[in-house]
Parts: structure tokens; C-alpha cells; sequence
């Protein structure tokens, strides 16, 4: 409680008066966030549960569809998203610090990494495109015996991967709204509670492809 | 809640695990394994998330009202996926028992 003090500025405004202090505030929202983000881990777990069971119905269809799957840009996406979460975590040690243009540094250089992660998905995409890996009435494959069972794997693939893609795409907005924030010195009283909770979400977000890069691109890959 | 500041180098070695972890379970993914192939992969990503839940998200310095929840959190996630491949699992499995 001291220690929490001694950043967070006492005469802060953005006190709410139903909250004793500082420290019960951040407390109050950051329980809040969480709730939000199990509600969240529910949502990705009921895709995670689809993907597991009808792993467990096509096992060799599945493993013929991660063939097609380019595990160089995961991988590289994989990293990419790890250093978006520690630019993250530094931008908020920056605004413990009340290190404004630090602050502002970070959340670009996150918003950066986060828009090079989209790209290197839009190019995944667009190969699962010209190959024809779309289910759909278009969709061709090599194997004609998991014609339909490829489908619903590539179907899982697009919405798992794609609700992520939406979730980022959803964090760089907030990240864009911090750097205004942060900007405009909203932060410079030593209140910054938007950035912790941005910054759970982020790593959220970093979580889930954390599970989606092995279940998606390695599994079956030796078979 | 205690809000010290975390020193940069703690949040780099985490990094660093992080990228290590990474580089591995894409180069044991190369290896024929059998089904020990999911297991270390999925053993590799439980760590690299709790990694990220204990240290970027500051977990290990949260209430304990806040790590209940979150706890409450991925005990409903379990309940979820141990049910489900309970039933999908033991499908077909009474059809070997000819007694009944």
C-alpha cells in the first residue's frame, strides 16, 4: 500500500469518490477487467473446445490439412506478438514512471508490431486463397478423400485465427486511443489505469496465439 | 496491491523465455514424437501462458480476490473441455460390452 502511493500521485483527480484511494480504484478495475477477460477465455474456449473434438473425429484429415499451413509466418508471428507484449509491459512501466514521451514510444512501437502481425496474416490469408483452401463452394483440395473433413478444418482455422485477427485489429484501436490519451497528458498526474487494463487485454490477446500457433500450425505436422 | 516498479531486466528475461520457448516447440514439432508430440506442445504453451499471466499481467501481484477469479476463470474453461471430450471420447465405447 505504501509502495502504490508513492507512484500513484495523491492528489490525483481521477479519484472517484466512492473509492477510499488510489490503490482500491486500480484494484476495482482491474477485477473488473479480469471478469471481462474470463468471459473471453469462455468465448476462445468454446472454439477451442469445436477444434479439439473434431481433431478427434478426422485425425488423418487433419493432419494432411497442417501441411498446408505456413509455419515460418507463425512462428515469426509468434515473436512478433511476444515483443508487442514486452513493448506493452514497458510502455506501462513507463507510465508508473510517468516517462510520458517513454510512454508514447512504446505504445507506437506495440501498435506497430500489432499492424506487422495483420500483415503477415493478410499474407497467409491471401495464399489460403489462391490455393483454394476457402471452405466454401470454391474450395479445392489435393487429398479428394477430406474433401468435406478439410473443410471444417480450414473452417476452424479461419474463424479461430480470424476472431483473433478482429481482437487485434480491436487493440490497435485502443492503443491508438492511449497514444491520444497519452498525448493530450491525461497520464501525467501518475493516473493511468487505461493503460494497465489495455495492457492486460493485449497480453490476452498474446495468449490466446500462444495456443492457436502449436494446435494450428505444429500439431500432426510430422504425420 | 503493491505497485512497485518492476525492473526492466525481469520483463526481458521473461521475453527471452518467451522466444526460447518458442524456438523450441517449433523445433520439437519437427521430431517424430507419436502423441508426445501434442503433450510438449501443449506443455510449452501452458508455461509460455502462465508466463505472460504471472509477469506481464502482474498476476503474481494481484489480490487474491482478483487470482479467485481468474482461478474460477479457467476451472469453468475445464469443466468446458473435460465434459465435452468425456462424451465425444467414450463414444462407441458400450458397443464392445456384449454382456448387456
Amino acid at each position: 500500500m505504501a509502495d502504490s502511493e508513492a507512484i500513484l500521485a495523491p492528489q490525483e483527480p481521477e479519484l472517484r469518490h466512492h473509492f477510499d484511494d488510489s490503490a482500491q480504484q486500480l484494484e476495482a478495475s482491474t477485477l473488473g477487467m479480469w471478469v471481462f477477460l474470463v468471459t473471453e477465455v469462455m468465448f476462445f474456449g468454446g472454439m477451442f473446445g469445436a477444434y479439439i473434438v473434431y481433431r478427434n473425429m478426422y485425425p488423418e484429415a487433419f493432419a494432411s490439412t497442417s501441411h498446408f499451413m505456413n509455419v515460418t509466418i507463425g512462428a515469426i508471428n509468434t515473436g512478433v506478438l511476444i515483443f508487442s507484449s514486452f513493448t506493452m509491459v514497458l510502455a506501462v512501466r513507463s507510465a508508473q514512471l510517468r516517462q510520458k514521451k517513454a510512454l508514447i514510444a512504446f505504445l507506437i512501437l506495440t501498435l506497430i508490431l500489432g499492424c506487422v502481425f495483420l500483415s503477415l496474416k493478410y499474407v497467409e490469408y491471401h495464399e489460403k486463397w489462391v490455393d483454394h483452401h476457402i471452405p466454401g463452394p470454391g474450395f479445392q483440395y489435393a487429398d479428394p478423400r477430406y474433401f468435406h473433413q478439410a473443410q471444417i478444418l480450414f473452417y476452424l482455422y479461419f474463424a479461430m485465427t480470424g476472431m483473433h485477427a478482429i481482437h487485434m485489429i480491436v487493440g490497435a484501436g485502443l492503443l491508438i486511443t492511449l497514444i491520444v490519451m497519452a498525448a493530450r497528458n491525461r497520464f501525467s498526474s501518475g493516473w493511468y489505469t487505461p493503460v494497465e487494463m489495455i495492457g492486460l487485454y493485449w497480453h490476452f490477446v498474446d495468449i490466446v496465439w500462444i495456443f492457436l500457433f502449436p494446435l494450428l500450425y505444429l500439431i500432426g505436422h510430422t504425420q | 496491491m503493491s505497485h512497485q516498479v518492476v525492473p526492466v531486466k525481469v520483463y526481458a528475461a521473461i521475453f527471452g523465455a518467451l522466444l526460447a520457448l518458442t524456438a523450441t516447440t517449433v523445433a520439437v514439432s519437427k521430431l517424430e514424437l507419436g502423441e508426445y508430440n501434442f503433450i510438449v506442445a501443449m506443455t510449452i504453451a501452458v508455461i509460455k501462458g502462465t508466463l505472460v499471466v504471472m509477469f506481464f499481467m502482474d498476476v503474481r501481484r494481484a489480490s487474491s480476490m482478483t487470482k479467485l477469479f481468474i482461478g474460477a476463470g479457467f476451472f469453468w474453461l475445464a469443466i468446458l473441455l473435460v465434459f465435452l471430450l468425456s462424451d465425444y471420447l467414450s463414444r462407441g465405447w458400450l458397443l464392445n460390452i456384449h454382456w448387456l
